[in-house]
């Protein structure tokens, strides 16, 4: 039965949390630690420095999180699939009709004004990641922050290495760990960053 | 037959892929996404790419989970959808599952807080790689609303920190608008 509920749990937060990524974060507080009782504040503060620092989206993985403190491998794959239920059904229609009308000229107009602000919504998302690295700071606190040489270096180098050579993402993302941590080890600064969250 | 097995295959080992890789939210995905699908595989056009981001971003859910079923379902209908979905969930689970069961040892390692501390420069690399190119297509339209459009949601998101949310259904409205004043025209001409 506890199988069941941590699945229903998820099944909420699936459902409610709109806006994504850190949005998701209160809701699922309120449905494990306030109403459930399935973790204590502390563990799930923990689950949240975890979820800041590894890849994939925060609600998938506090589902994990969350499922292999409880109930183990079994409690994964529930809460995952509880997770993703709402929003695979909802996405699904939504993909559903947008391919059968976007081709409809009344739809590419409406569209077409939501493009620019896509592409505004990623530029600010690279502005503040940008911050994040080289300054361990949002714009507003950048000021008396120093700047990380280092970081302004590999972002740099990585750009020049995307516009010119076209090289692949997954490439630059990886070596720029691997360059920036051989860099630090280095200088002897490894003792370093504490990690952030990525959005403050 | 057997060239939708090939297709769907890739399909999983690009999300796959992508999705271990996606460190900080959900716009980072969608720029690797772009650049998979739109620019090596060409299996979408760049304006489609940009419709599914704001379709999952007014869809509840993870941000990634939401473009993958899109995604998938264009590729190749439900069970595109299927399997685009079991390659963004996998490397989190996957990662999890283990850092759950070593969780002091990971979060107190400074070689893995440096490590990821100088990937964002990596991946503020990567998403301007591609902002400069869905830019540089906004600007060619040449169409003024367009441009003001994109400037004002940059200032409101970055600068103003309205939610992401409120700027995609504020562009929806103006949108709506901007089909009513063409419509009327069009009307306006006929009569």
């Amino acid at each position: 039965m506890l199988l069941l509920k941590l699945f229903f749990a998820f099944i909420q937060v699936g459902l409610f949390s709109v806006g994504g990524g850190y949005a998701a974060i209160p809701l699922i507080q309120e449905q494990i630690v306030n109403i459930h009782g399935l973790m204590t504040l502390e563990e799930f503060s923990d689950l949240i420095t975890v979820a800041e620092m590894t890849p994939g989206p925060i609600s998938i993985n506090s589902a994990t999180f969350v499922g292999m403190r409880i109930a183990g491998i079994p409690g994964v794959l529930l809460c995952t699939l509880g997770c993703i239920i709402p929003s695979f059904c909802i996405c699904f229609v939504l993909a559903y009709f947008y391919y059968k009308y976007r081709t409809v000229s009344g739809v590419q107009v409406v569209l077409g004004a939501m493009r620019p602000a896509v592409v505004a919504l990623i530029a600010s998302a690279g502005a503040s990641i940008l911050m994040l690295g080289l300054f361990q700071a949002e714009i507003h606190e950048a000021v008396t922050g120093d700047i990380r040489f280092v970081e302004l270096g590999i972002f740099v180098v990585a750009l020049f290495l995307l516009r010119k050579f076209k090289m692949n993402a997954v490439t630059i993302i990886l070596g720029s760990g691997v360059a920036g941590t051989f860099m630090y080890a280095l200088t002897g600064a490894v003792s370093g960053p504490a990690v952030l969250s990525m959005f403050g | 037959m057997k060239k939708d097995y090939n297709k769907l295959w890739t399909l999983f080992r690009s999300m796959f892929v992508l999705s271990a890789c996606t460190f900080g939210g959900g716009f980072v995905i969608v720029s690797l996404m772009k650049k998979r699908y739109v620019e090596e595989l060409k299996w979408l056009e760049e304006d489609e790419m940009l419709d599914v981001t704001a379709i999952t971003q007014s869809a509840p859910g993870p941000l990634p989970v939401n473009a993958s079923v899109i995604i998938g379902y264009r590729i190749s209908g439900i069970a595109g959808s299927l399997t685009a979905v079991s390659g963004t969930i996998l490397p989190p689970m996957i990662i999890i599952s283990i850092i759950s069961m070593f969780y002091e040892q990971f979060r107190t390692n400074p070689y893995i807080a440096v490590a990821l501390q100088v990937m964002r420069a990596g991946v503020a690399a990567v998403i301007f790689d591609v902002v400069i190119n869905l830019a540089g297509n906004v600007l060619k339209t040449k169409r003024m609303m367009y441009i003001v459009m994109m400037i004002a949601a940059f200032i409101a998101t970055y600068l103003l920190d309205v939610s992401a949310m409120i700027v995609i259904l504020t562009c929806l409205g103006i949108g709506l608008a901007d089909l009513a004043v063409t419509l009327t025209k069009k009307k306006g001409t006929v009569a």
